[in-house]
């Protein structure tokens, strides 16, 4: 149920390794429930693979996003400022959240491990 | 831990999808479909909601009313049988012990419903409080309750019940059959919508509960959780214990004096303390205000003006129906007024706010 093109974090965030995109994933959008804010990160920057990458909110709640990989972010989706909604509607899509040139070996679980530990949780 | 309380509809709940919390030590659903469309939904046609966690209290004897006059802040003689009244209770020095619903069934019979998560706070403080010939019962676990609320309430409410609902005005209550269970039910509310609460037996509140989704689903009922219950009261402006209200905020302060009859002789407790206040102005003052910089005012998020702080938030949210963020705060009452431009802190930065009239959402009259 989870895109095997794609890796996945432990804090159910998604990175394309293809396109270099991050995003969270359906199981994290649908815990948040509808995405009404969003604050994304300045462009240009280094960051390092736990740094803050911005803030989700919910109607009812305010979640961090911390970066699944360290490297520079390249472009963020301002299509979001508008329309947060994007990331229930089209997680993986539309619903991208930033774009990060990744440096050195990131720690990221496949499609298959990531189910794993959704169903764990 | 211990463990969280269920109403009658949990199992409902679970099967029909809902997404459980914890609110005040009840295992509750906080939205069903999502938090944005139900919202809409009470706001253009109907919603239903289990709040059977409410606590209600019986009220009886010859003193009984004697007794609630010296609790409450309102005044007791605005009631009659069929006469629901909202009112504060405070203590001695005029904070809030909780804010509640008094259903008067006669001179010497009483309900108080109170907020969940004050019932047993609320049942120790009424008992401490006790004189004359009164009889206290806390009769929750033989009470469910349901509101169903929304523009179509009284269309679906109709299909349910021979009972005249047109006759049934804003704070009224009548005990009658619903699908042949006794019920008590007020035209009551905590959306800013019209409707109804629905007072019930747990052994019965599953019949209606389907009955009610089912013959009211052409109307476009559907359940609504307690997410979008805070976000239609916010909207409206009711206040939340615990949020607008609480044991270090008067009912003064949070802009409720109409519910406290210092103009009348009536003694009751925190009279004298809110006197005072009245007398002497507010100290602080609850407040309506609305994001110009992106944002959203959450709750405890401080309020300044330039490098002075000046308060705080006491709930906010991402407006469904206005589009807008949205909040209250609890701020110095000669810091601001309406009209005027604050700072609420997001994150350690300032953002642009305006101070604005309430309620944020009003229902059109018919």
């Amino acid at each position: 149920m989870y895109p095997n093109n794609l890796k996945y974090s432990k804090d159910h965030e998604w990175v394309d390794l293809e396109t270099n995109r991050i995003g969270i994933t359906s199981f994290a959008q649908e815990a948040l429930g509808d995405v009404v804010f969003v604050e994304l990160p300045e462009v240009d920057v280094e960051i390092e693979a736990g740094d803050s990458l911005g803030v989700i909110e919910s109607v009812k709640a305010v979640s961090d996003l911390f970066s699944p990989v360290s490297g520079r972010i390249i472009a963020v989706n301002e299509e979001l400022l508008d329309r947060p909604e994007l990331i229930n509607e089209d997680p993986y899509g539309e619903g991208w959240i930033v774009e990060i040139e990744i440096t050195g070996e990131a720690d990221l679980l496949s499609a298959d491990e990531y189910e794993k530990l959704v169903k764990e949780e | 831990m211990t463990e969280l309380k269920q109403t009658p509809l949990y199992q409902v709940h679970l099967a029909a999808g809902a997404k459980m919390v914890d609110f005040g030590g009840w295992n509750m659903p906080v939205q069903y479909a999502g938090i944005i469309e139900e919202h809409k939904r009470v706001r253009e046609s109907a919603g239903l909601f289990d709040v059977s966690h409410m606590g209600e209290f019986e009220v009886k004897g010859k003193d009984a009313k004697a007794f609630l006059q010296k609790i409450l802040t309102n005044d007791l003689d605005k009631t009659e049988p069929g006469k629901t009244l909202y009112s504060p209770m405070c203590y001695e020095d005029g904070g809030t012990v909780d804010d509640l619903l008094i259903y008067c069934f006669s001179e010497e019979h009483y309900w108080l419903v109170v907020n969940a998560s004050n019932i047993d706070k609320d049942w120790q403080w009424i008992n401490s409080k006790m004189e004359g010939d009164v009889t206290l019962t806390d009769i929750s676990d033989s009470i469910a309750l349901l509101a169903l609320q929304g523009p179509k309430a009284q269309s679906i409410l109709a299909l349910l019940t021979d009972l005249n609902l047109n006759e049934l005005k804003s704070f009224r209550f009548i005990e009658g059959q619903v699908e042949g269970v006794d019920c008590v039910i007020s035209r009551t509310g905590y959306t800013g919508e019209d409707g109804f609460e629905i007072y019930l037996p747990p052994t019965e509140v599953t019949k209606i509960w389907e009955t009610l989704l089912e013959k009211g689903k052409p109307f476009g009922l559907a359940p609504i959780g307690l997410g979008a219950r805070d976000t239609l009261r916010l909207e409206a402006k009711l206040p939340l214990y615990g949020h607008e209200l609480g044991k270090d905020i008067t009912p003064l302060e949070a802009g409720l004096g109409f519910f406290v009859k210092i103009n009348t002789d009536k003694d009751f407790i925190g009279r004298a303390a809110l006197a005072k206040q009245k007398e002497e102005g507010v100290p602080r003052k609850i407040v309506g205000l609305e994001m110009i910089d992106r944002g959203i005012p959450r709750e405890g998020y401080k309020v300044a003006i330039g490098e002075e702080e000046i308060g705080y938030i006491t709930s906010g949210t991402a407006s469904p129906s206005l589009g807008k963020n949205i909040g209250l705060a609890l701020i110095s009452a000669d810091k601001a007024q309406i009209g005027d431009e604050i700072n609420v802190i997001i994150r350690n930065k300032p953002a642009k706010a305006m101070i604005i009239k309430t309620p944020f959402y009003k229902r059109e009259e018919k």
